[in-house]
């Protein structure tokens, strides 16, 4: 696992509830396991923007983008790449 | 016992009694200063009360029961209770209008019994022991009468934490229960039985349809009324003024009612977000109140929360009752004893933003894959910096939860609940078990107060509010426990029954009518407010929370002790680790949500609440 990854994932686990023992998976929804909410995800993307140096605009603020670790790490991985290609 | 409840009645102290029965009375002297001390008893003195509150309509009660024959030795509103007894029998509580927590002793019988008032204003706690029963308005006078020792009840605590509050019976103490709103009970012969009298309805009124012209009229015909009985006392009144439209009307009723050179009271916050004082002085300058301004800084809340919690008896997710203990002071202060205030209109008259995030969510649900219907939630809570709907599709997924389910009785407050409940992930492992076996963890919801399935959704959505946050929060932790750490009475003109039945019997349309909250409110009191009052939007007040609780990124000294590891194992409540997280996040300002900050007070105040009553210890009670 990439360690872009578990920089998140830490971000998560230490900022967010989850139950004790819980192990966040690559796929688990973190709006169906109810651990970020969506002022959650305001500070997730204000993480994301500043720990990976990117932006985050309106219309990327999707679920696809946004709701389990493995989104989040192919998000990132697009929108590094499409800043280092600028 | 009473002692412990001198902050309710410092004006003095009285006793009755008898072979197997006790009665004490802390008097805050409010109406009759002369000849209204308690007990108060009957004719015979057979029949024995004391009771903490008002019977606002005790003068025209006092005039019908004197044409049934009833002899009356005071002028105090307390007597028309013992006549109404004896007249009435346990029905006498139909018959009174009032905010009341009642104890009248039936020697013939051998008959105690206890009544509070229809919404929940005034507080009324019991316990049960091998001795006997105890009663009392405050927790701390049944520990300090030695009846049982405090003990923190976990299912108390995870209550708190779903619907901000417990639901009486429960308290946050093992062993004390709290008489239900609107219930009277009756302990004869060793027995208690406990009987509601009264509940919240939103059975529609066919009659009341139509064009809302007369109902305007009607309307302000009881609002008047209710404010002009409620201004009743033999001593100086003054009000709230918060800025919004229910506590102006209030002000502007008041000012109707005979009372032009009101005092006028309000806080002012540094924080724009929290902060109504523009609204406030255009309002009191418009009514030529004299009027008084408190600015409250966050740090004055941190260092007031342990005399607060003290008086409150109960965790908290908020920490907006401290800044009201504070402005009670200060009316205190300018020689004021009863405050009233427009607490009440918004659960009446379909006020909040629940109500209408439901409306959307209902209009969604018959469409669930529309865009076009959850973007209205855009609409709401703008009155949030970082506001729950401001994230796009993300919102979406958020407040989709549920939609296909409008029947659910509890439609409107599940979101609310979960949001509050991810405070339940900090309990220790040891906790979570003890709350398991008083009640399944997951099934925490199905304890809430159910509404009837045949009423209209705003009706059930209104029903599961007043029954939950208003009796429990409201009225508890912002209303009489931190006005009475002052010694202060507020007063609600908005829960006067017959405004609350009339309401219910209301289409939902005159309340809740598309979005704009409070519509036929709003319109009958129109007239006596500035423009910019009268159309203005929602916004409930709201202090600060988590940061009141660090300077320079620091935890104040209590907070730190409190929760600190030996203290978190001590009271065995809370897992070390996850506290530890949570109180990182806090220090470094990252809590901006609503969670984060109703956990931290949930943490803190429950530790507090443990050190404060349990442990024993004097930590907290500074400033008392």
């Amino acid at each position: 696992m990439s360690s872009r990854k578990e920089r998140v994932r830490g971000f998560i686990t230490s900022m967010f509830f989850t139950d004790p023992g819980t192990v966040l998976g690559e796929d688990d929804s973190l709006l169906q396991l109810q651990i970020v909410d969506s002022t959650g995800f305001l500070e997730l993307v204000g993480f994301l923007e500043s720990e990976f140096g990117i932006k985050v605009d309106d219309e990327e603020m999707l679920p696809e983008n946004l709701d389990t670790l493995a989104c989040i790490d192919a998000f990132l991985e697009r929108k590094l790449g499409a800043e280092a290609g600028r | 016992m009473i002692g412990a409840l001198r902050h309710r009645g410092p004006d003095g102290f009285g006793f009755h009694l008898a072979p197997g029965v006790g009665l004490a009375h802390a008097r805050l002297s409010i109406i009759d200063l002369v000849t209204g001390d308690q007990p108060i008893r009957n004719e015979t003195g057979s029949v024995q009360v004391v009771f903490n509150g008002e019977i606002f309509n005790y003068e025209a009660l006092r005039a019908t029961l004197q044409l049934h024959g009833h002899c009356f030795y005071t002028a105090s509103d307390t007597e028309v209770i013992v006549h109404a007894y004896e007249q009435y029998g346990l029905d006498f509580v139909d018959h009174l209008n009032g905010q009341f927590a009642i104890a009248l002793w039936d020697a013939d019988r051998r008959r105690l019994v206890l009544a509070r008032d229809r919404a929940g204003i005034r507080p009324l706690l019991y316990a049960q022991t091998a001795e006997g029963l105890a009663f009392a308005s405050e927790a701390k006078a049944l520990f300090a009468g030695g009846v049982l020792a405090p003990r923190i009840d976990l299912l108390g605590v995870a209550e708190v934490a779903t619907f901000w509050s417990c639901i009486a019976p429960r308290t946050p103490f093992i062993g004390v229960s709290a008489l239900p709103p609107g219930s009277v009970a009756v302990l004869e012969s060793g027995h208690l039985r406990v009987r509601r009298y009264w509940d919240w309805s939103f059975d529609i009124d066919p009659e009341l349809a139509g064009p809302p012209d007369e109902a305007v009229e009607r309307l302000r015909e009881l609002f008047l009324d209710a404010v002009r009985l409620q201004l009743r006392a033999d001593v100086p009144v003054g009000t709230y003024l918060s800025g919004g439209l229910d506590s102006s009307a209030v002000t502007a009723a008041a000012q109707r009612a005979g009372q032009p050179h009101l005092n006028t009271f309000s806080i002012a916050f540094q924080d724009r977000e929290f902060d109504e004082s523009p609204f406030q002085r255009q309002m009191a300058s418009h009514l030529g109140t004299k009027h008084t301004s408190v600015a409250i800084p966050s740090a004055q809340i941190g260092e007031a929360l342990p005399r607060a919690l003290w008086h409150i008896e109960s965790p908290l997710v908020r920490t907006a009752g401290i800044p009201l203990m504070l402005l009670a002071d200060e009316v205190r202060r300018q020689g004021i004893k009863v405050v009233l205030t427009g607490e009440g209109a918004d659960e009446v008259f379909g006020g909040y933003d629940i109500f209408k995030e439901a409306r959307i969510r209902r209009f969604w649900g018959r469409q669930p894959r529309s865009t076009c219907r959850p973007a209205l939630l855009g609409q709401l809570y703008g009155y949030v910096e970082n506001s729950p709907t401001r994230m796009g599709r993300l919102t979406s997924v958020w407040f989709e939860q549920g939609i296909t389910e409008p029947a659910d009785p509890w439609f409107a407050h599940r979101l609310r609940w979960n949001t509050t409940q991810r405070a339940l992930r900090l309990l220790s492992a040891d906790a979570r078990a003890s709350v398991d076996r008083q009640h399944p963890l997951g099934q925490l919801m199905e304890l809430a107060p159910r509404p009837e399935a045949r009423w209209n959704a705003l009706g059930r959505d209104q029903y599961v509010e007043a029954s939950t946050l208003l009796p429990g929060y409201l009225l508890h932790a912002q209303g009489d426990r931190v006005a009475m750490a002052a010694s202060i009475e507020g007063r609600f003109p908005f829960l006067d029954h017959r405004l609350i039945e009339f309401a219910g019997r209301m289409p939902p349309a005159w309340k809740l009518r598309g979005l704009e909250e409070k519509y036929l409110l709003r319109r009958a009191v129109r007239d006596w407010l500035p423009d910019a009052v009268s159309d203005r939007r929602k916004q409930p007040y709201r202090a600060p929370d988590a940061e009141c609780f660090f300077q320079a990124g620091r935890p104040l000294d209590y907070v730190a002790e409190a929760l600190s590891a030996g203290r978190l194992r001590d009271a065995g409540i809370f897992d070390v680790a996850a506290v530890d997280r949570l109180t990182a996040k806090c220090r470094i300002g990252a809590a901006i949500g609503f969670a984060d900050n109703m956990a931290f007070l949930i943490v803190l105040t429950t530790q507090m609440l443990h050190d404060q009553y349990v442990r024993g210890s004097e930590v907290a009670v500074k400033g008392s």
